[in-house]
């Protein structure tokens, strides 16, 4: 069997990994510099696409043609997300059912930016093993519904990748940490990631991973912190400077990038600076770890009644578990670990690192379904209930949420009138009595029923959910046992020949050539340096002295001219020298920045008093 | 085949859970798709369908009162699917007590904008823990008495035995509404309380 690749798309960051044949280790695959996270940013400029790092780099200068966090889009309706929409420095436009991104003149799919990630994924593994890789399994959150994993195949498949399993993250985890370290018994897997939130409780024994209740948010992570963060900067930049930036894109983002930054800091710190020079003046705060905690208190809080939820599903109470693993970066934030430990009274698990353990996961199930491994084996679950809509928009439940995968139901459909043809129904996921306020997830349309009496056909319609936690539907005639014809109408995806037209799409659009993509990449970094620079030199200039300022502005000067040449070294290495000759301006900078900060702040303690 | 079959079991409702689990994992690893990737399609097919049906017989026969329900419809030899349960009626001890209860939620739900005022909230409070006692009582009688009856019934009191369970259930899913939706009108999410709905 052909090698199979392990891949988690993450919201923030996205890698790959497999299992090391002689070793029989899941390994994280890096690229050519050494890192192994792949921002899941992409960036249109007019020049070709860029992703990952270079595309992070666009984040300011290209805000409306520079694409992040588009799993939180997966799968989803224009009324599902356009709350968070006015946060976004891109523009989302709704579409028949899903939502596009609008870049320029053209509209791209979620699925097709998320297909751009994991072709570059695809790309990193291909040159490490040196041969073609064309199959993947990809994790997705466990409370991820059938049309977010669709839509996460549905990239895999643009990026002409063979999606084998679409595995939980939470799982995947586990099956990482089951390697070596978890003890047999039950074990909570708490994954906060950038944009989700899942909780899973499983059982481990005799290399069996059996998933008893998950439960989670699909639209909670660091993502909402930094926007907690954001919003307060913004209310203090308001206080203090008077200027309110929230309709200026490029401002926005450079706050959510300090305000992520300060975050993670204070993972660390007690306390930190934030220093961030905008065009007519330069913003400095400090903020302590109470402060962040006080804005995102509730965030935190909010993933414990999901847990408790989990728990009750599972028929046990916080104290029955035996492990506590996390997941995600988010993890880090000490007042997640505070709570996490807090509802189960126990320590919890932390020893691998929390953005590879999921990749780690995936590259270990990925080993199973090739054969390399046969004394594991994860039963996982489906996370919502499946139903269909009965009479009076009430939910018959056919397959209840936690149910082990994959699983089917059986149900007998037959016709009102005499003659009719054609039976509809709606398939719907979730939790709620009433359809409207469930998921919609399709609806499926029985054809070439022979004509007969009303009540008379016996139509048996099976619903599948596979191992993929994904709905498959069939349907028998029982008196003819002629297979009925079915047409699915997805609420919420592409259908089959959109996804043809991508995958078309994709073989003409990103066979650019990679020198020049790479030339793009150097002179978007030069640029972004003789920015940071000039704006260095207008606010600095007082702190160097005639010489040094000189010299700088030779290096600023022979960086310009480098940039018009095709030539990459020579921009590369202009830039290098630009960034040692301001080394000791950026010292000067900050020092006086902090010095700023901290007198604003001994300001403020006397106002107080 | 049926889910008793499919674990090998027969029609009893008392099963061994370690046993059971036990079998359940034995049966998981011989037949679970992840095993079979190599296989020919119409193989993978028919391992899928098995698998299929081992985990929604495990969903069926794990919980002890999804056992019953799956039992009575199997011997009644109806075609609904799972999940379907039977038509909810009063426990007739009860039907004085939820005349009341109704009325209290209609006033509720009718809804003045301030919400029930606190006496009748303590009320709705008092009687729903009423309510669910008697509902842990139900599900005891269920699991306890009327499934051994079952099992230790001869051919000619099968039909009696069902009848029980039928009687039980219905009270016991007439509870669970009731209590449902006092918890809707006192507000779901009262903390350490779970009140999202049980299948």
């Amino acid at each position: 069997m052909s090698r199979i690749v392990g891949i988690d798309l993450g919201t923030t960051n996205s890698l790959v990994a497999y299992v090391d044949e002689k070793t029989g280790r899941p390994r994280v695959i890096p690229d050519r510099d050494g890192q192994v996270l792949l921002p899941s940013i992409v960036s249109f400029t007019g020049e070709g696409v860029l992703v990952g790092a270079a595309a992070k780099r666009q984040l300011v200068r290209r805000p409306a043609t520079t694409v992040y966090s588009v799993k939180r889009l997966m799968g989803r309706g224009y009324d599902d997300v356009k709350e968070e929409l006015p946060y976004l420095p891109f523009t989302v436009v709704p579409s028949e059912g899903i939502v596009k991104i609008k870049i320029g003149s053209r509209e791209v799919t979620p699925p097709e930016v998320s297909a751009i990630v994991l072709k570059s994924l695809k790309e990193r593994a291909e040159a490490h093993f040196a041969e073609p890789i064309e199959k993947a399994v990809v994790t997705v959150p466990a409370y991820f519904n059938d049309s977010q994993r669709q839509a996460t195949k549905d990239a895999g498949r643009i990026a002409g990748l063979d999606v084998v399993r679409i595995v939980n993250e939470p799982t995947a985890a586990s099956l990482a940490y089951g390697l070596q370290r978890i003890r047999e018994g039950l074990v909570a897997v708490y994954d906060l990631g950038g944009g989700t939130f899942d909780i899973s409780i499983l059982r481990v024994k005799d290399g069996i991973f059996e998933v008893l209740a998950t439960n989670g948010n699909t639209h909670l992570g660091g993502d909402d912190f930094d926007r907690a963060i954001v919003l307060w900067l913004l209310e203090d930049i308001r206080v203090r400077h008077h200027v309110d930036l929230a309709r200026d894109p490029e401002a926005m983002q450079e706050l959510r990038l300090a305000a992520e930054a300060a975050k993670i800091r204070l993972s660390a710190d007690e306390r930190t600076v934030l220093t961030i020079p905008f065009d007519d003046f330069t913003y400095h705060r400090e903020i302590t770890r109470a402060e962040l905690e006080q804005l995102i208190e509730k965030l935190v809080d909010s993933t414990l009644m999901p847990c408790r939820m989990a728990l009750a599903d599972a028929g046990l109470s916080p104290s029955d578990v035996d492990e506590v693993v996390l997941v995600g970066g988010s993890t880090r934030v000490p007042l997640v670990r505070r709570r996490v430990q807090g509802l189960f009274g126990k320590a919890p698990h932390s020893q691998l690192n929390p953005d590879e353990v999921v990749a780690l996961g995936a590259a270990v199930q990925a080993h199973i379904l090739a054969g390399g491994i046969t004394n594991m084996l994860l039963l996982d679950v489906t996370p919502l209930s499946l139903g269909i809509e009965t009479l009076g928009g009430i939910v018959s439940v056919l397959i209840p949420r936690n149910t082990t995968i994959p699983t089917n139901a059986r149900e007998m459909f037959t016709t009102s009138v005499d003659g009719q043809r054609v039976v509809d129904m709606h398939v719907v996921q979730g939790e709620r009595e009433l359809a409207k306020d469930c998921r919609s997830l399709a609806r499926f349309e029985l054809s070439g029923i022979d004509p007969m009496p009303a009540g008379m056909p016996k139509i048996e319609v099976v619903f599948l959910i596979d191992a993929n936690g994904i709905l498959n539907v069939t349907a028998t005639e029982l008196r003819s046992q002629k297979a009925a014809a079915i047409e699915v109408k997805p609420t919420y995806g592409l259908s089959e020949a959109d996804v043809e037209r991508m995958v078309e799409d994709s073989f003409t659009y990103a066979e650019a050539d990679v020198e020049a993509r790479l030339l793009i990449e150097t002179r978007n970094e030069a640029d972004t340096v003789i920015t940071h620079v000039e704006r260095a030199l207008a606010q600095g200039r007082q702190l160097i002295g005639d010489e040094e300022h000189r010299s700088i502005v030779a290096a600023l000067t022979a960086l310009k001219d480098s940039r018009a040449s095709t030539d990459r070294d020579r921009i590369r290495d202009a830039t290098t020298a630009m960034n040692r000759s301001t080394e000791h301006l950026a010292e000067m900078m900050m020092d006086a920045a902090l010095k700023g900060a901290l007198a604003s702040r001994r300001a403020d303690e006397v106002m107080e008093k | 085949m049926d889910h008793f079959e499919v674990f090998g079991l027969p029609r009893r409702l008392a099963i061994d859970t370690a046993e059971f689990q036990r079998k359940f994992y034995e049966l998981s690893r011989r037949g679970h798709p992840d095993f079979h990737q190599g296989a020919p399609p119409e193989r993978q097919a028919e391992i899928l369908e098995a698998s299929a049906r081992l985990n929604a017989a495990y969903r069926a026969l794990r919980d002890p009162i999804a056992r019953i329900e799956y039992l009575v419809r199997l011997e009644e030899g109806r075609e609904t699917r799972e999940g379907a349960t039977v038509k909810p009626k009063a426990p007739p001890e009860l039907l004085e007590e939820m005349f009341e209860i109704q009325e209290a939620l209609q006033e509720a739900q009718s809804g003045q904008p301030g919400g029930l005022d606190a006496g009748a909230k303590a009320t709705l409070g008092a009687q729903r823990e009423r309510l669910r006692a008697r509902y842990e009582q139900e599900e005891l009688r269920l699991r306890g008495p009327l499934s051994q009856a079952w099992d230790a019934a001869g051919p000619a009191e099968r039909a009696g035995a069902l009848t029980a369970f039928k009687e039980s259930l219905a009270a016991r899913a007439y509870l669970r509404t009731v209590i449902d939706d006092i918890d809707g009108a006192l507000g779901a999410t009262e903390e350490g309380h779970v009140s999202h709905r049980r299948h």
